[in-house]
């Protein structure tokens, strides 16, 4: 089957002063793969999604997503256009109950006229994180975990094209890491996953392919054996994290 | 859960049937205090739309005020229409000014935002002044127009028990709409804006077409009591652009409960009735009332509703 471009980056550029966090990008994303970004803290990883999902601005570049252009398109119209974003620090709404922040996220692809599609949408994405139980309580006293498992949900309850996700097993547990990868895997058979991620055991468990940052640059691509494998990758990350 | 929220709903069925009842048990009771309690109240629920569920502290809420009884009176005064007609003028004045402060304001956030409110709502009291000819600047101008047919039943707003009657409508119209509005999807998207716009900007909504909206719907409904005020006591004057018309909206939504519906209510008839009070015994009930508001921050800082809201009351809001 040949592979579907679902986003193309050409030269993506930001600087922060005389830092320049992602450096002339060009990154190809096929529709339905799982892929992981890796890199070292600094490379820029979190600032390259941001570009993507319209949370930063470019400096240069531009950003191709599902065969239009998005350079300058406002973020909360990439949503709309699928491409559903998960903050690197928990970022929900935590005065609101479970239900409630699923909702929000429903909404937005639903609109505000049926409250009940609304909730059965809501209900349906927190079934999928396994939060059904916990539906009722409010976000905020949540364990952290949950939290994070919160914040997937919103992102599935877009029912994105595009599901980006910025550290998400960050401050989980083994058992949470174990459901969170079993929910991504049921995820992928929906939507193509973009994850940036510094457990290893997470990346290759889910990835298909590996994007490895380094400086602002994508230093090697390729499948988790032949990023393992690749001797550059080795000296830069992988020799320093295990 | 969220689709409905009956105790909330049925709560707001006892208030209007006690709003409607109450001519017939409390006889001799002034009519007229009721009656603009009513109108306030409505006056507190709009204003309550911007500050309390969406998160925007405006000070210049007069003006909304002011925008629904001058483009009612001045219709009905000088436009030969009739009261409903001049309402109707009074309520699209509203939001004529509404959209247009918005669009500008909302270019600002928390502090400026005040500040650029209240500025805005000075200017909107010194045309008032400016063109006295037209007016009444602060002599006012009383509206020879007293009275509408409804099908065939005639109203008489020169009577005390119509005024209330209509008043009620309007109130209950009001209160009616805004708990479809607040409780379903549109409330949970003006408090997503209130306590994460980042976020909510990331589930794909246009935060500043949401703030724009819900500014309206506030100025809106606030220059719809301003409409009701002036119409139904056939008077509109300068006095009620003044500052004072917007922080006694503050005043009412902050002792009731910001972002709680009943609210506001709750405060206009507490707040008028004590300041009626007390300015009838002394001069300084300013300080008697600032005195109660610093205790209401400290052992009811959410107001009396949004309080008991979060203490006891989930369903309250
Ligand atoms: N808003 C900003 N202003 C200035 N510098 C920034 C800003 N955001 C990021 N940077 C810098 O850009 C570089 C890349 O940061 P980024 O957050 O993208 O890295 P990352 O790969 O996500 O790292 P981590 O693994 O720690 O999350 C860092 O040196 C960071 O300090
Ligand atoms: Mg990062």
């Amino acid at each position: 089957m040949a592979e579907v471009t679902l986003l193309e980056t050409r030269g993506l550029t930001r600087r922060f002063g005389g830092l320049t966090a992602v450096d002339a990008v060009d990154f190809r994303l096929s529709r339905g793969e799982v892929r992981a970004i890796i890199g070292p803290n600094g490379a820029g990883k979190s600032t390259f999604v941001g570009l993507l999902s319209g949370l930063i601005a470019p400096g240069a570049g531009s950003i191709a997503f599902d065969g239009q252009d998005i350079t300058r398109m406002p973020a909360h119209r990439r949503v709309r256009a699928g491409i559903a974003y998960t903050f690197q620090i928990t970022n929900i709404y935590p005065a609101m109950t479970v239900l409630e922040n699923a909702a929000i996220a429903a909404q937005s692809r639903l609109g505000t006229g049926s409250e009940a599609a609304i909730e059965a949408a809501a209900r349906a994405a927190l079934a999928a994180v396994g939060l059904s139980d916990l539906e009722t309580r409010r976000a905020g006293d949540l364990a952290y975990g949950h939290q994070r498992l919160v914040e997937v949900a919103m992102g599935l309850a877009l029912a994105p094209k595009l599901l980006i996700l910025d550290e998400p097993t960050q401050g989980l547990s083994d058992a949470e890491i174990a459901n969170f990868i079993a929910v991504i895997r049921r995820v992928a058979a929906s939507a193509t996953v973009l994850l940036i991620e510094h457990n290893m055991d997470v990346v290759m468990a889910l990835a298909g392919r590996i994007t490895v940052m380094e400086n602002g640059r994508i230093l090697a691509e390729g499948t988790p054996d032949q990023i393992t494998r690749d001797p550059a990758v080795q000296a830069a990350y992988l020799g320093g994290a295990s | 859960m969220i689709r409905h929220n009956p105790r909330l709903f049925a709560l707001c069925l006892a208030v209007i049937a006690a709003v409607f009842g109450a001519q017939f048990v409390l006889a001799g009771y002034p009519v007229l205090a009721l009656t603009r309690i009513l109108i306030l109240a409505v006056f507190a629920m709009g204003y309550n739309m911007a500050m309390g569920y969406a998160g925007m502290l405006s000070l210049g809420h007069a003006l909304f005020f002011a925008a629904g009884m001058y483009a009612a009176g001045m219709a009905s005064r000088y436009g030969a229409v009739g009261l409903p007609v001049a309402f109707g003028i009074g309520i699209l004045g509203a939001a004529a000014v509404s959209l247009g402060i918005g669009l500008l304001a909302l270019r600002t956030r928390t502090v400026s935002f005040m500040i650029v409110t209240l500025m805005f709502a000075q200017v909107g009291y010194l045309l008032t002044l400016q063109f006295a000819d037209v007016t009444g600047g602060d002599q006012g101008l009383t509206l020879s127009e007293r009275g509408f047919a409804l099908g065939p039943v005639a109203v008489d707003m020169t009577s005390g028990a119509a005024r209330y009657n209509v008043a009620a409508v309007v109130f209950s119209v009001v209160l009616l709409g805004l708990y479809a509005l607040t409780q379903g999807p549109v409330g949970r998207l003006f408090a997503a804006v209130r306590e994460n716009p980042e976020r909510t900007r990331m589930l794909g909504y246009d935060v500043a077409r949401i703030r724009l909206a819900a500014f309206v719907l506030s100025g809106t409904v606030a220059g719809t009591s301003g409409a009701l005020y002036g119409l139904t006591f056939g008077f509109i004057g300068s006095s009620f652009a003044e500052f004072r018309t917007s922080i006694e909206a503050l005043l009412y939504t902050l002792v009731g409960g910001p972002g709680t519906l009943l609210g506001p209510v709750l405060g206009t008839a507490l707040m008028t009735v004590l300041i009626d009070r007390l300015g009838g015994l002394t001069a300084a009930y300013p300080i008697v009332v600032g005195a109660l508001l610093i205790a209401l921050t400290l052992w009811f800082p959410k107001g009396l509703l949004g309080t008991i809201r979060d203490r006891w009351l989930p369903w309250l809001k």
